[in-house]
């Protein structure tokens, strides 16, 4: 039994890693293991320590103690060795808008020393997983955002990397282009058989993953497949809408024995089943209420559970305006 | 999904160890991308002309007509040197002075935009930027500061092929140094508001100093004609002069009265493109520590 699991080695390991700036502690003490093929999604506000962490992982920030693997090779010791092995997509766009998606690749191509016999191939081949073979030809300044990620996903992949590393890639776009960007991903899961590690701060983002891990203020808080970590908030999710939340949740706790939690205003319980639910909460409660709604676990209650905190409340900072402002302008330098 | 994944081909991951290969295909990649750039930019290929036909056309001719007054060229007594053709090798090395430093500050730019990290993460050795950078620089003012010999028939100046054939590398060597101080500088520069100060405290001195709009070899004051030797771009500018010049049919005394003399004696053109390809060496080895540190 104990070989079995032997022969899977883990493709990205880390162990009690810490960062530190100065008297911040960006990072303290996550464990993980990513098996290979796995899209391992890496879940949490901002400044929770996710880029710090893949920053790490891609060896572009030195930890302040811990191990990380990558490929099997230590980050800190080799990090020439694991950049020959990953693919990067970095938050920020990191294309050159006056050269042409195709003369990207080919730069790419040049730096990771792809052998010119099969260079021309594989960025053909790259072009088309990511559906810009058509656009191959014109410079990167005429392209969407959505485009240029797909161009960066195609560049991350080109040197046939072990792992592809992802620092929120659908930062910024719109549901659509993101939903786009995900089966694109998905599709090069499937026809690269490369790992995924991610970062995302959209919740609902983290479905699409086999794994996630859950973090916040530099650490893990939960670890594991989507359905798992839902089935951590029991049943449903009922969101009660009432002129006096205060009222109301000290009457739920009195009453119905039930904790509930007050969120922008409104109130939130779990239950095991919504429908029988609903009737005693009429009944039971005196508070008037003016609307409720009932629906599955999402990750967002799972990171309310967990935390105490919906995810939402830290989610657009100045830097994510910032960052959105240039991904819309920043063609236009 | 294992198995699948562990009998993948993974021959290019065992070329990519290869990490000097690899430092030498990005040399030449990181120089091709400036060159497509450079060629695709055709607005700045205009636009940097216009400054050095200013120079000859308008400050050269209007100078010349006041200081070829009293019978005989720029030069002193007897000369048929006219001022706009004295300048004419400078405002070649003026071009390849500021194509080199903006071509530099290219560097900054990409910082700026993100493009740099694409650089800076793949596994070569940081050594390949500095040097691709600085050659990528070096041939566009190489190119723009060439391009200046068209206007030659304007101002009066005679070339020759093999004129122009010696020029060549003298003009390379000039566009390397000045682009590997460049390089050198904006290795650590983080934003651009750092590229007004580079402009005005380093790129003009240069410039001024260089002697491409006065003879370095007349009475300067001390102070100035110290300072006029410390500037690379100095020993860069008297050497288009000379070769310029020379084929022109401008007699050799007249041109070692103007040019640079270091201690009183003239330098030969190989000492001058040794102090010239010396100073730009150095430059070079600080613009490559300047990329060794992490970001």
């Amino acid at each position: 039994m104990g070989k079995l699991s032997r022969v899977t080695q883990p493709v990205i390991s880390v162990r009690d890693l810490v960062k530190t700036y100065g008297k911040v502690e960006a990072v303290r003490g996550i464990d993980l293991e990513v098996g290979p093929g796995e899209i391992f999604g890496f879940l949490g506000p901002n400044g929770a320590g996710k880029s710090t962490t893949i920053s790490i992982l891609c060896t572009l920030v030195r930890p302040t103690s811990g191990v990380a693997e990558v490929a099997g090779i230590d980050v800190v010791r080799d990090p020439s060795a694991v950049r020959a092995r990953i693919g990067l997509v970095f938050q920020d766009p990191s294309l050159d808008g006056q050269l042409t998606g195709r003369e990207n690749l080919e730069f790419h191509g040049y730096l990771y020393g792809l052998p010119a016999a099969t260079r021309k191939q594989r960025i053909d081949d790259a072009l088309s997983i990511v559906e810009l073979t058509d656009r191959a030809g014109s410079t990167v300044l005429t392209y969407s955002g959505g485009m240029r990620r797909r161009l960066e996903i195609a560049r991350g992949i080109l040197h046939y990397p072990q792992v592809l590393f992802l620092d929120e890639p659908t930062l910024g776009l719109d549901p659509q282009t993101r939903n786009r960007i995900w089966e694109y991903l998905h599709a090069v899961r499937t026809r690269e058989h490369i790992t995924i590690f991610m970062t995302t701060h959209y919740m609902d983002e983290a479905e699409f993953c086999d794994r996630i891990a859950i973090i916040d203020q530099g650490r893990i808080v939960a670890l594991g497949t989507p359905a798992e970590l839902k089935s951590k908030v029991g049943g449903d999710v009922v969101t009660i809408t009432t002129p006096d939340p205060a009222a109301a949740a000290a009457q739920m706790r009195s009453v119905m024995h039930l904790d509930a939690t007050q969120v922008d205003g409104t109130l939130r319980v779990e239950v095991a089943d919504s429908a029988s639910f609903m009737p005693r909460l009429f009944t039971e409660l005196s508070v008037p209420i003016s609307a409720v709604s009932a629906h599955r676990p999402s990750l967002d209650d799972v990171f309310l559970k967990l935390t105490g905190r919906a995810i939402r409340e830290q989610e657009s900072g100045p830097l994510d305006m910032m960052r959105n402002m240039r991904r819309v302008w920043g063609g236009r330098r | 999904m294992a198995e699948q994944v562990l009998s993948t081909p993974s021959l290019p991951r065992a070329q990519a160890a290869n990490v000097r290969g690899a430092t030498l295909r990005a040399v030449y990649m990181i120089w091709k991308r400036d060159l497509i750039r450079y060629v695709r930019d055709r607005m700045r290929l205009v636009a940097s002309l216009a400054q050095p036909v200013l120079f000859l056309v308008v400050f050269g001719s209007g100078l010349s007509s006041a200081l070829s007054g009293a019978g005989g060229g720029f030069g002193g007594p007897g000369s048929t040197l006219k001022y706009v053709q004295f300048i004419f090798p400078g405002i070649i090395g003026m071009s390849v002075l500021f194509t080199s430093i903006f071509g530099a500050m290219s560097i900054v730019w990409d910082r700026e935009f993100g493009f740099l990290k694409e650089v800076l993460v793949a596994p070569i050795h940081r050594s390949a930027v500095a040097v691709g950078k600085t050659l990528g620089g070096a041939t566009q003012a190489m190119i723009q500061g060439l391009v200046i010999l068209v206007l030659a028939p304007i101002v009066g100046v005679k070339l020759t092929v093999v004129g122009v054939i010696e020029l060549i590398p003298l003009v390379f060597i000039f566009a390397f140094t000045v682009s590997a101080l460049g390089v050198a500088i904006a290795a650590r520069m983080r934003t651009m508001q750092g590229f007004q100060v580079v402009m005005n405290f380093l790129m003009m001195p240069m410039f001024f100093l260089a002697g491409a709009l006065f003879p370095l070899g007349g009475n300067l004051p001390a102070w100035l004609s110290v300072l006029t030797r410390f500037d690379p771009a100095s020993y860069g500018i008297d050497a288009l002069r000379r070769t310029v010049l020379s084929a022109a049919g401008v007699p050799a005394n007249l041109l070692d009265r103007l040019g640079l003399t270091v201690f009183g004696q003239t330098l030969s053109l190989w000492t001058e493109e040794a102090v010239l390809l010396a100073f730009g060496l150095v430059m070079l080895a600080l613009a490559v520590h300047g990329f060794r540190q992490r970001d």
